[in-house]
């Protein structure tokens, strides 16, 4: 039986039905009885002492509640918010890190973080109650140019250098006798620029205790709630897990920066305890632009070193990476583990040298954002090459294919500690150039050139790593967790499914995918399946959504469980037809016995497992519900074809897309209607790194790009329609060949786009992002 | 001060602050939580409602100045057994993931189809949604939803 609603089937979503009838549930959405609200006082200066705070005006203010501030906090037994992945440096010790008090408290180290909270019976009074603050600030020198930093005034007393880690990955030696080799040095300079998340959704968070049962109860904006509880309850000391739970209900986006435990949510759950009140706060956009985890912001030295006939023999990169004014969750790891690891690309590149200082400066914490250190790799590479390919006067696409790694390589280690377990890179760059027309760009050129308009066109040839990952690989590389997943599948007594999983969903789609797998694997009709997800107090401890890994190592624990059910089914079928176990085969939903007409459907079987009349009372538990972890033995490896065309107008300066092409490789595909969404919305992101989007600090440290008019956030008539295709080598070592899709489109795309901008001008390089003012200058040059 | 507002087909008369915002007044003393806010400046589009049959972005209007409007909100343009075509178009053409842009993208582009009577192609759907953010779907969906609910719009 096909299933149409099987893995592979573009079915409707589920989730669906409430979102566009307006009956989602966000957080902001919810109450509590007798709430009140929380304003955070936030820091106007990017760096200062805070010498004191007198909040007895505040707390005369017309309904305020109560004034808290770092020390009240930290009195009370509140600790730092911990970086959850220790790097060592080159020498082998472990980075530095700084205190990080949820609320100051007695400096301040960029503009917008909290030094106190106000609770007020009212927003308004809260807001009143903030404004009558008066804190004593000293301001002092503000630390905001990367490239200077370690350098500059020290941020931090025990941060040197204003440096965390300086990290590097491969062989200095096996790459400086490679480029001594090299025939031709390409070499790039190239910044990173920062962005800011930016999911629709501000960040909220309801915190309730419950003085009866002492259990805390937090509502956040969080991919992670498993997470956030750990920290919460391990390291701020809030309370221990078994009596904080958290829930993450609808999230309205992420793209990695709801992971982190921030100020707002620690300071709401720790409040609602001591005022023995219901806090809630829902972050104003500007609040969101100031104090959500910014993401990039990199500033790289590349060098590639090619043979005569464009062999990639070397590729050195020195890269600062911007950390921001603290470590923020997963901060570490990103410039690291999730950048230099993915510097092999696609290619054959023997030798690889990679280095990363990770600085501070008096800005917003920098952290994982979509992709995470994939697409700052990625752009590092493919533009690199892209660069060679025209220094050396061959074809891109011909350079590239030249240097990939052939199927019959796998499973391939590179000189940066992967094993690529498959790929097929040769299938998605060519269909890609179909796709694009690649043969008919010479035309398309003449044609804009005689309209006096540029045209170029880029390529980007992406891996990424996702599905993070084998935990004690992970944890020996210095994570703090493990990096598996947990999935229950709870066979109703009528044979009906309820599934409980440990990820979770802010647009990607689970309950309706997962419902899939559960559907396909049981054969339980797709409307009987309901996912439950976001909820510390319903799944058992796991990691979340995040890096592309909820379908692969989410997915995985799903299918290890329904193997289990599966199992018992078998047995109990065997009890109740008193055949051999042996003999019983299940499929499409139906419990049969070779060579007999004998069989028992799943719901038949799942009664008889909860009104164990006939039933093995003596060998088997009654019930039917199992649940499985699932720790990956490796990474995926998703990649594939990107390429941009562009049209510019020398006159202004204008980027008009005029194609974008992505070919992926996703392994297996669940539901193709979704991935293309996934892809889709990954290369608006990329494609808004490339054009519009860039977080800027003045040399003060003010944020100039703060609000929806300074940060220009793609709309729907800066983009094009995409085409978007799939090539298929599933994934060799998890049960469904899955590989993920979140994240591939913001990192493969930024590079297409810019190699295509300077294709098209004729120039090396240009900033991003590449405004019509930058590129109407390279176009005068 | 007292306002009367026709919600969704239900006259409601309210006590509010004079600088109550009607996207607050919606979901918080009506219950009307399908209207989102997203922003501080008036420029993701969240909270767009129709107000006398026209989109507004309830998040820059005052409660006062919808004494005496008719008010939509996404919960008063069609129910799951009974869904208005662009709702249709939406869940059809995948053209939201987290939801959160949603109930403001869907009641602009109705405001959008109409105006335009049948007559948008893509560049139009493009411009006409400038004013509504997305970070999710890239809105390559998002258009084509539009377009195809721009002729069962017709049709209907
Ligand atoms: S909330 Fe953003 S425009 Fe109204
Ligand atoms: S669907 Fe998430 S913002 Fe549009």
């Amino acid at each position: 039986m096909a299933n149409e609603t099987g893995i592979g089937a573009a079915v409707k979503r589920k989730e669906d039905a409430r979102f566009i009838t307006g009956a989602g549930r966000y957080t902001d959405d919810i109450g509590a009885h007798g709430q009140t609200y929380a304003v955070f006082a936030r820091s106007p200066h990017a760096r200062a002492k805070l010498n004191g705070l007198d909040s007895g005006a505040a707390l005369a203010t017309e309904g305020v509640v109560a004034v808290f501030t770092g020390a009240d906090l930290q009195a009370d037994g509140i600790g730092d918010l911990p970086c959850g992945w220790t790097v060592h440096s080159k020498d082998g010790e472990p980075m530095v890190v700084p205190a990080h008090p949820p609320i100051a408290v007695d400096k301040v180290n960029y503009v917008g973080e909290p030094y106190a909270v106000v609770i007020g019976e009212s927003l308004e009074a809260a807001k009143n109650g903030a404004e009558a603050l008066e804190a004593d600030f000293e301001e002092l020198p503000a630390v905001v140019d990367l490239a200077s930093a370690a350098s500059a005034d020290q941020i931090h007393e025990n941060v040197p250098n204003n440096q965390t880690y300086d990290w590097e990955l491969g062989d200095k030696a096996a790459t400086d006798a490679a480029f001594a080799e090299a025939h031709h040095i390409s070499t790039l300079e190239i910044v990173n620029n920062r962005l800011i998340p930016n999911a629709i959704e501000p960040r909220a968070a309801l915190g309730e205790y419950d003085a009866a049962s002492g259990l805390y109860t937090l509502h956040t904006t969080s991919q992670n709630p498993h997470l956030e509880r750990l920290v919460l309850a391990a390291f701020v000391q809030i309370a221990p897990e078994a009596r904080l739970r958290v829930i993450s209900p609808d999230v309205g986006g992420g793209f990695g920066s709801k992971i982190f435990v921030y100020a707002e949510e620690t300071a709401v759950i720790w409040a609602a305890g001591k005022l023995r009140r219901p806090v809630k706060w829902r972050a104003e956009r500007s609040e969101s632009f100031l104090a959500d985890a910014h993401g990039r912001d990199h500033v790289t030295k590349a060098e590639l070193a090619l043979a005569e006939d464009g062999t990639f023999l070397g590729l050195r990169v020195k890269t600062l990476a911007n950390m921001g004014a603290y470590l923020s969750t997963f901060a570490s790891s990103v410039p690291t583990y999730l950048y230099g690891t993915l510097m092999a690309g696609q290619y054959k590149t023997p030798a690889i040298y990679v280095e990363v200082q990770s600085l501070f400066t008096n800005t917003a914490p920098v952290d994982a954002y979509r992709g995470a250190g994939r697409p700052e790799a990625t752009y590092v590479l493919e533009r690199i090459v892209e660069t060679a390919a025209r220094e050396m006067g061959i074809d891109p696409a011909e350079l590239r294919r030249r240097n990939f790694i052939a199927p019959s390589d796998f499973p391939y280690e590179t000189p940066v500690a992967l094993t690529y377990d498959t790929g097929d890179y040769e299938a998605s760059l060519a269909k890609a150039l179909e796709h694009a027309d690649y043969a008919g760009f010479g035309a398309r050129k003449a044609a804009s050139e005689a309209a006096g308009k540029k045209r170029g066109i880029g390529f980007s040839c992406y891996i990424e790593a996702c599905g993070l990952a084998p935990s004690q690989v992970a944890i020996s590389l210095g994570a703090g967790v493990g990096l598996f997943e947990v999935g229950e599948v709870r066979v109703d007594v009528t044979g009906s499914v309820t599934v409980v999983t440990g990820s979770h969903s802010h647009g990607q789609s689970h309950e309706t995918t997962f419902a899939q797998i559960i559907s396909d694997r049981l054969g339980v009709p797709f409307e009987n399946v309901t996912v439950l997800h976001g909820d510390t107090g319903r799944s058992d401890y796991a990691l979340g959504t995040y890096g592309s890994r909820s379908l692969a190592v989410g997915g995985s624990a799903l299918i290890k469980a329904t193997d289990k059910i599966i199992a018992k089914g078998k047995k109990i079928a065997a009890h109740m037809l008193e055949a051999e176990e042996e003999k019983v085969d299940f499929a499409d939903g139906t419990f049969t016995v070779a060579d007999s007409n004998q069989s028992l459907t799943f719901p038949e079987v799942a009664f008889a497992a909860y009104v164990p009349a006939n039933y093995p009372l003596e060998e088997l538990e009654p019930g039917l519900s199992e649940k499985a972890f699932y720790d990956p033995p490796n990474f995926t490896y998703p990649a594939g074809a990107h390429i941009c065309e562009v049209e510019i107008d020398p006159a202004t300066g204008v980027v008009d897309i005029t194609s974008f092409v992505a070919v992926d490789d996703f392994g297996h595909v669940v539901n193709p209607m979704i991935v293309e969404g996934q892809v889709h919305g990954g290369l608006a992101q990329g494609i808004g790194q490339a054009l519009l989007e860039h977080g800027v600090y003045d040399e003060t440290g003010q944020l100039v790009s703060g609000s929806y008019m300074d940060y220009t956030m793609p709309r729907a008539d800066d983009l094009p329609s995409f085409t978007v295709d799939t090539t298929v080598t599933p994934c060799t070592h998890n049960p469904l060949g899955v590989k993920g899709c979140g994240e591939a489109g913001a990192i493969g795309s930024t590079a297409a786009v810019m190699n295509a901008v300077t294709n098209a001008l004729g120039v090396a390089s240009v900033p991003m992002p590449a405004t019509p003012e930058t590129v109407w200058r390279a176009a005068q040059a | 001060m007292e306002i009367s507002i026709t919600v969704n087909g239900r006259s409601e008369a309210l006590d509010v602050p004079d600088n109550a915002l009607l996207a607050d007044v919606l979901r918080e003393r009506l219950g009307l939580t399908g209207t989102h806010v997203g922003c501080d400046t008036s420029q993701c589009g969240a909270c767009v409602v129709h107000m006398d049959g026209a989109a507004v972005k309830s998040c820059t209007v005052l409660a006062g100045q919808a004494n005496g409007a008719e008010v939509t909100t996404i919960e008063g343009i069609g129910d799951p057994d009974n869904l208005h075509p662009m709702q249709a178009a939406f869940r059809e053409n995948h053209a939201l993931q987290c939801g959160f842009c949603t109930p403001g993208m869907i009641m602009s582009a109705i405001d959008l189809v109409q105006k335009a009577d049948g007559q948008l192609d893509e560049g139009d759907v493009r411009d006409g949604l400038e004013g509504n953010l997305c970070r999710c779907t890239g809105y390559h969906n998002i258009v084509k939803a539009v377009l195809a609910a721009q002729d069962d719009m017709k049709s209907a």
